[in-house]
C-alpha cells in the first residue's frame, strides 16, 4: 500500500500570493494513498529538506511528491533529500505549481484547483514508480579532436596536458588551420605564425598527442565515453617514417603550375608539396589530381631523388579503428567566394580580392613577402576600398548573419596597409561598427583616428572597372545618403564567413545537429555553447559559428574542459530515464516482434538489433535492444512501438496514463 | 492555352511601339496575345506612394477580370505593371486576411494563381522554340541590354535569375545574332519616375549609363521597360547638357530588335517612333547565313 508525503512550498512568496498553499495541501492530504501532507515556506532550503527527510522516516512514506518549481530547477535537490531518508531517489516527483500555475494565472480559486489537480497527476503517478538505479557506463579516456586549426591545437593541448591521450585528425597535408595563413592578430598586431607555430610543434611533439595528418574521419559509432572512430588516412604516396623533409623533391617537380592553396591562389606550388614553410609536419604529401605519374603514367622524378626512398606510388588510403571517449569537433569554416558577388566583380576583376587574399599579401611568408601588391600587375595600390559586410546580414543573400570577424579583420586591413604605404588612402564602407571585444572598439578607432583611415557608413551597390581603375558605387548614410564614387587601384572584400561545404555530412556522420547554415548546434545555446545534443561530442570554434581568434581559443579550453570533466572519473553515471525493451521467459524473450521501426525513429542511434538463440546457436527471434549509453529517453521508439514492447524508465505509458485518469476522475 | 496580354498605359501611348512590335514577333510566330478585357490602370508610380490598399487593389482587379476570363497566364511587358502586378500577387496569395479586403473592394474574387509572365519570359517560353525558323537577319551589332530596376527589386518578386547580373535579355539578343556587351550599368536607375518632375536627376542618372554602353562599344541599347524608354530615348537633349556631349546610342526595344531579326519591316515594329534615329542599327543587319 502506498504511502505518498505531499509538499507543498510557498517559494517565498512567489506560489502563495497566488494560490492557497494551505488549502492545496489540506486538500491534497485527502487523496487516496496519501499519508502526509504540508506547506512550507522554501521547501528547497535545508530546513525545508530536513522537513522532508524527517517527514519520510516518522510516517514512513514510500513515496513523495514535491509540489513547487520546475523539474529542471530542483528535481535533483529533492532527490538527493529522498534518498538521503533511505527510499529511491526516482520514488521522488515534482508538481509544478510554480511555473505551469502561479507564475502564469492571477490569484483565484481555480489557480489553487489547478495547482491541486497538478498535485493530484503526480500523486498517482508516483504510485506507479518503480526504483531505478543510475546506469553506469566505462570511460575511454582518450579524446579525438577532429581538426587542426587553433580551435583544435588548444583543445588537444588542453586535453593532453591533464594527462590524457588525444588523438588529432587533420585533413590537410599540415595542422595550423586558416590562422596559420593570416599576417598580424587584432587588436595588438602581433604576428600570427609568430604565436601559432609553437603551438603546432608542442601538438607534434607532446607525447600525449596523437596526430594524423592528410587524414578524415570516415565513421563515428558508439556513445559518450565509448566512441569507435574509422579514420581514413589518405595516401600521402610518401612515407613520413623515411622522409626527412629535406625538401629535394619538390624543388624538382616539374609540375609546378598548380595555383597554392595557401596562398589563395596567388602563386604556385608543386604536385608533391608541403603547403607552407612552417607546416607540422613539414613533409610533403603527393597531390594525385595534379602528378604527372598518377594522371598520365610518366614522370617519377621524385621517386629518383629521394635520398631517403621514400616516394611510394602504390600506396593506397588505409582505415585505422580507434576508440575514444570524447570527441571534440574543430573543423572550421570557409569564406564565401567567387559567383556569389556579380556586382562587386569578384572573380571577374583580379583586383577584387577577399580577406583571405588581403591577409596573404600582407603577410611576410605571402607571395608578395609582405609588400601589398594588387594582383593584376603587381602595382603598389595607392587607393583601396574595403567593403565589410560583403554578403553577411543580408537577406537577399541568404546570408542573415553577422560574420563577427569582418569589422576587426577590415580595420586591421586597413591599418595595415597604411602602415606599408604612409601616402595611400583607406576607405571601409561598412554598416554599423561591431568592435564589442576587450580592447576592440579602441583598436577600430585607432584606425580611423590615428591611421587617417576613411570610414563611410553605407553600403556598396555596385563596381566596375574603368579606365584601369575599379570604380566602386556606394552610399554615404551619414551625408543625407549622398551617392558616393571611389576610384579605387584595389577593392577587398570581407566575404561572409560560411560552414565548410561538407560541414552537413560531417555533421550528419556525427550524428550532431547543425542550422540551416550547417554551422554546428550547441545543446544550449546560453547554458550549454560547448556541448552538442550528443553526450560527448564537443564543438570548438568556428564550425559552430563565426568567430575570432580569441573566442575560439576560449572555447576550446571550454571544450577541453568538459572532456577532462568526463575523464575524471572511469566510469560516468547516467540517469536511468532510457527505453527498455521488454524481457520474457524463453521461448518468448520479448513481445517484442522485431518488425524495426523503431531503429527508423531514433535520433540518437540507440537501437540495436538482437537475436536470440538457443543453446545450440540456432536463431530463435530477432528483436530490438536498447543501448543506454546512448539513448537520451526522448521516447519516439515508444509512440513508434506496435504492440508497446518499449517503455521509457520513469516515464512508461502506464504512469502516463494514470496522470491521465487522475486529471479526468476530478 | 489562351494567354493573356496587360497593355497598361506606357503601351497604348508613349511606348505604342513596343506592343506594336511584341504582337508583330508573336503573329510571326503564330502565338496569339488576347487582351485582357476592361483592365484598369495598375496604379504604378502613384498608387503604392498615397494609399496602399489602393495600390493592391487595382492590380487585383485586373488580375481578377484575367482569372474570370479564364487566363492561365498573362504577359506584363511594362516592368513597372510587372512589378505593381507581381508585388500584388505575392501580398494576396501570402495574407488571406489581405485578400479578403481586397475582394470586398474590388467586388470581384480573387484567387490570385494565374502565371505572369515578363516580357522576355514570354520570348524565352513561347517564341525560343519556333523562332529559329523565322530569324532570317543577324543584327551583328553589339547592344547593351539594360534591364533597370523594376525587373531586378525586390528580391521577392523580381523576374531574374541573378538579380545583380541579371542575362535574361542578353540570351535573347545573342538568339537574334547581336553581341551583348559586359557592362556595369544594366541594373542601375534611370531616373524612372522623376521623368516629369526632376529632369536633372534623370539626365544625370540617364546620361551615366548611356556614356558607360558607349564608352564599352555598344551600337545600341536594348530595354524592355517603357519608362527607361523615355529616360533613354526622349532625354537626349538634356544628357546631352550633362555630359556635354552627344552620344547618338539607339535605344530600342527588346521585341523590336527580334522582329527585325525575323525580317520585320522596321517602321512596322515603330522604328520610326523613336527621338534618337534608328538607321544604324537597321543598317547593320546583315542575312543570316544558312
Amino acid at each position: 500500500m502506498a504511502r505518498i508525503g505531499v509538499f507543498i512550498c510557498h517559494c517565498g512568496e512567489n506560489i502563495s500570493a497566488t494560490v492557497d498553499v494551505a488549502k492545496v495541501a489540506e486538500k491534497a492530504g485527502k487523496l487516496s494513498g496519501v499519508a502526509y501532507s504540508v506547506d512550507y515556506k522554501y521547501m528547497c532550503s535545508d530546513p525545508g529538506q530536513t522537513l522532508i527527510i524527517d517527514a519520510i522516516k516518522e510516517h514512513k512514506l514510500t513515496g513523495i511528491v514535491v509540489a513547487s518549481c520546475s523539474p529542471r530547477m530542483h528535481e535533483g535537490t529533492f532527490r538527493k533529500a529522498a534518498e538521503k531518508a533511505g527510499i529511491n531517489p526516482y520514488f521522488c516527483e515534482m508538481a509544478n505549481i510554480r511555473e505551469q500555475v502561479s507564475w502564469v494565472h492571477p490569484k483565484s480559486d481555480a489557480t489553487t484547483q489547478k495547482a491541486l489537480d497538478i498535485v493530484r497527476t503526480m500523486v498517482e503517478k508516483v504510485k506507479k514508480n518503480t526504483a531505478l538505479t543510475p546506469i553506469k557506463v566505462p570511460i575511454t579516456k582518450t579524446a579525438l579532436v577532429i581538426g587542426g586549426g587553433i580551435a583544435g591545437i588548444q583543445a588537444a593541448l588542453d586535453i593532453a596536458n591533464a594527462g590524457h591521450s588525444v588523438i588529432m585528425v587533420e585533413k590537410k597535408p599540415s595542422i595550423g588551420g586558416h590562422m596559420s595563413q593570416l599576417s598580424e592578430t587584432f587588436p595588438t598586431l602581433d604576428c600570427s605564425q609568430c604565436i601559432l607555430t609553437p603551438r603546432m610543434v608542442e601538438v607534434a611533439q607532446h607525447p600525449n598527442i596523437t596526430l594524423y595528418t592528410y587524414a578524415e574521419v570516415e565513421k563515428v559509432t558508439g556513445f559518450v565515453g565509448n566512441f569507435e572512430v574509422t579514420i581514413r588516412m589518405k595516401a600521402k604516396s610518401v612515407d613520413h617514417s623515411k622522409c626527412t623533409g629535406c625538401g629535394t623533391c619538390w624543388q624538382k617537380c616539374p609540375s609546378k603550375k598548380i595555383p597554392d592553396e595557401f596562398n589563395e591562389g596567388m602563386g604556385f606550388r608543386t604536385a608533391i608539396y608541403s603547403p607552407f614553410p612552417q607546416a607540422v609536419p613539414n613533409k610533403p604529401v603527393i597531390d594525385r589530381d595534379h602528378c604527372n605519374y598518377f594522371q598520365k603514367g610518366k614522370c617519377g622524378v621524385c621517386q629518383k631523388i629521394c635520398p631517403a626512398g621514400a616516394i611510394d606510388y602504390e600506396v593506397q588510403d588505409e582505415f585505422l579503428d580507434v576508440k575514444v571517449g570524447a570527441i571534440i569537433t574543430a573543423t572550421g569554416f570557409d569564406l564565401k567566394h567567387a559567383d556569389f558577388f556579380p556586382e562587386y566583380g569578384y572573380g571577374q576583376f583580379k583586383d577584387v580580392i577577399d580577406g583571405m587574399m588581403f591577409e596573404r599579401l600582407a603577410s611576410a611568408s605571402g607571395p608578395t613577402a609582405g609588400e601589398i601588391r594588387r594582383p593584376s600587375d603587381g602595382k603598389i595600390p595607392e587607393k583601396i576600398v574595403f567593403v565589410a559586410c560583403a554578403g553577411s546580414r543580408d537577406k537577399a543573400k541568404g546570408i542573415e548573419y553577422c560574420s563577427k570577424i569582418c569589422c576587426m579583420y577590415t580595420a586591421k586591413h586597413a591599418m595595415l596597409y597604411k602602415h606599408k604605404k604612409h601616402d595611400g588612402d583607406a576607405y571601409v564602407f561598412y554598416m554599423d561598427i561591431r568592435a564589442a571585444g576587450k580592447d576592440y572598439d579602441e583598436f577600430v578607432r585607432r584606425a580611423i583616428e590615428e591611421d587617417d583611415v576613411h570610414y563611410i557608413r553605407g553600403r556598396v551597390s555596385r563596381i566596375y572597372e574603368k579606365n584601369g581603375k575599379l570604380i566602386v558605387k556606394g552610399v554615404d548614410t551619414l551625408m543625407n545618403g549622398d551617392p558616393v564614387e571611389i576610384e579605387a587601384d584595389m577593392v577587398v572584400l570581407a566575404t561572409a564567413v560560411i560552414a565548410n561545404q561538407d560541414a552537413e555530412t560531417v555533421a550528419q556522420r556525427m550524428h550532431i545537429s547543425y542550422n540551416k547554415h550547417h554551422f554546428f548546434a550547441e545543446a544550449h545555446p546560453k547554458l550549454r555553447p560547448v556541448e552538442t545534443n550528443t553526450a560527448g561530442i564537443m564543438l570548438a570554434g568556428a564550425c559552430q559559428g563565426a568567430k575570432d581568434i580569441p573566442e575560439t581559443v576560449s572555447q576550446a579550453s571550454a571544450s577541453a574542459s568538459k572532456a577532462i570533466g568526463l575523464f575524471s572519473s572511469n566510469e560516468m553515471t547516467r540517469e536511468p530515464i532510457v527505453a527498455v525493451v521488454n524481457r520474457q521467459a524463453p521461448p518468448n524473450f520479448t513481445s517484442c516482434t522485431g518488425c524495426m521501426l523503431c531503429m527508423e525513429v531514433c535520433p540518437y542511434h540507440a537501437i540495436e538489433r538482437e537475436e536470440m538463440k538457443d543453446r545450440t546457436g540456432n536463431l530463435i527471434k530477432v528483436a530490438v535492444k536498447v543501448n543506454a549509453g546512448l539513448c537520451q529517453g526522448c521516447g519516439t521508439c515508444v509512440a513508434m512501438c506496435r504492440n508497446k514492447s518499449i517503455d521509457l524508465q520513469g516515464f512508461s505509458n502506464d504512469q502516463m496514463l494514470s496522470e491521465v485518469m487522475a486529471l479526468l476522475n476530478s | 492555352m489562351r494567354i493573356g496580354f496587360y497593355p497598361g498605359c506606357s503601351l497604348e501611348g508613349s511606348s505604342k511601339e513596343y506592343s506594336d512590335s511584341l504582337f508583330a514577333v508573336a503573329e510571326k510566330c503564330g502565338i496569339m496575345l488576347e487582351e485582357i478585357k476592361d483592365w484598369s490602370c495598375c496604379g504604378a508610380s502613384a498608387a503604392h506612394n498615397l494609399n496602399h490598399d489602393l495600390a493592391l487593389a487595382l492590380p487585383a482587379r485586373t488580375l481578377a477580370l484575367a482569372e474570370k476570363q479564364g487566363f492561365e497566364e498573362v504577359v506584363i511587358p511594362c516592368a513597372a505593371c510587372y512589378s505593381r502586378i507581381a508585388g500584388t500577387k505575392q501580398e494576396i496569395s501570402n495574407n488571406v486576411a489581405t485578400r479578403k479586403k481586397i475582394e470586398r473592394y474590388i467586388d470581384l474574387t480573387l484567387e490570385a494563381d494565374i502565371k505572369i509572365l515578363t516580357v522576355f519570359e514570354f520570348l524565352q517560353k513561347y517564341i525560343f522554340p519556333v523562332a529559329d525558323g523565322h530569324i532570317v537577319n543577324k543584327l551583328n551589332q553589339k547592344t547593351a541590354c539594360y534591364y533597370g530596376c523594376l525587373y531586378s527589386r525586390p528580391k521577392e518578386t523580381a523576374a531574374l535569375e541573378q538579380i545583380e547580373n541579371p542575362m535574361e535579355m542578353d540570351k535573347v539578343m545573342v538568339k537574334a545574332g547581336a553581341t551583348p556587351i559586359d557592362w556595369a550599368f544594366k541594373t542601375e536607375c534611370c531616373g524612372a519616375g522623376f521623368t516629369m518632375s526632376r529632369t536633372d536627376i534623370v539626365a544625370k542618372l540617364s546620361g551615366k549609363i548611356i556614356e558607360d554602353a558607349a564608352d564599352r562599344g555598344a551600337e545600341s541599347i536594348i530595354v524592355a521597360c517603357p519608362m527607361c524608354h523615355v529616360n533613354l530615348d526622349m532625354r537626349r537633349p538634356e544628357i546631352k547638357k550633362q555630359l556635354n556631349k552627344e552620344i547618338n546610342l539607339p535605344v530600342l526595344f527588346i521585341t523590336q530588335a527580334l522582329g527585325l531579326s525575323m525580317g520585320i519591316p522596321a517602321d512596322q515594329l515603330g522604328l520610326n517612333k523613336h527621338y534618337v534615329p534608328t538607321d544604324k542599327v537597321v543598317t547593320c543587319i546583315v542575312k543570316k547565313e544558312a
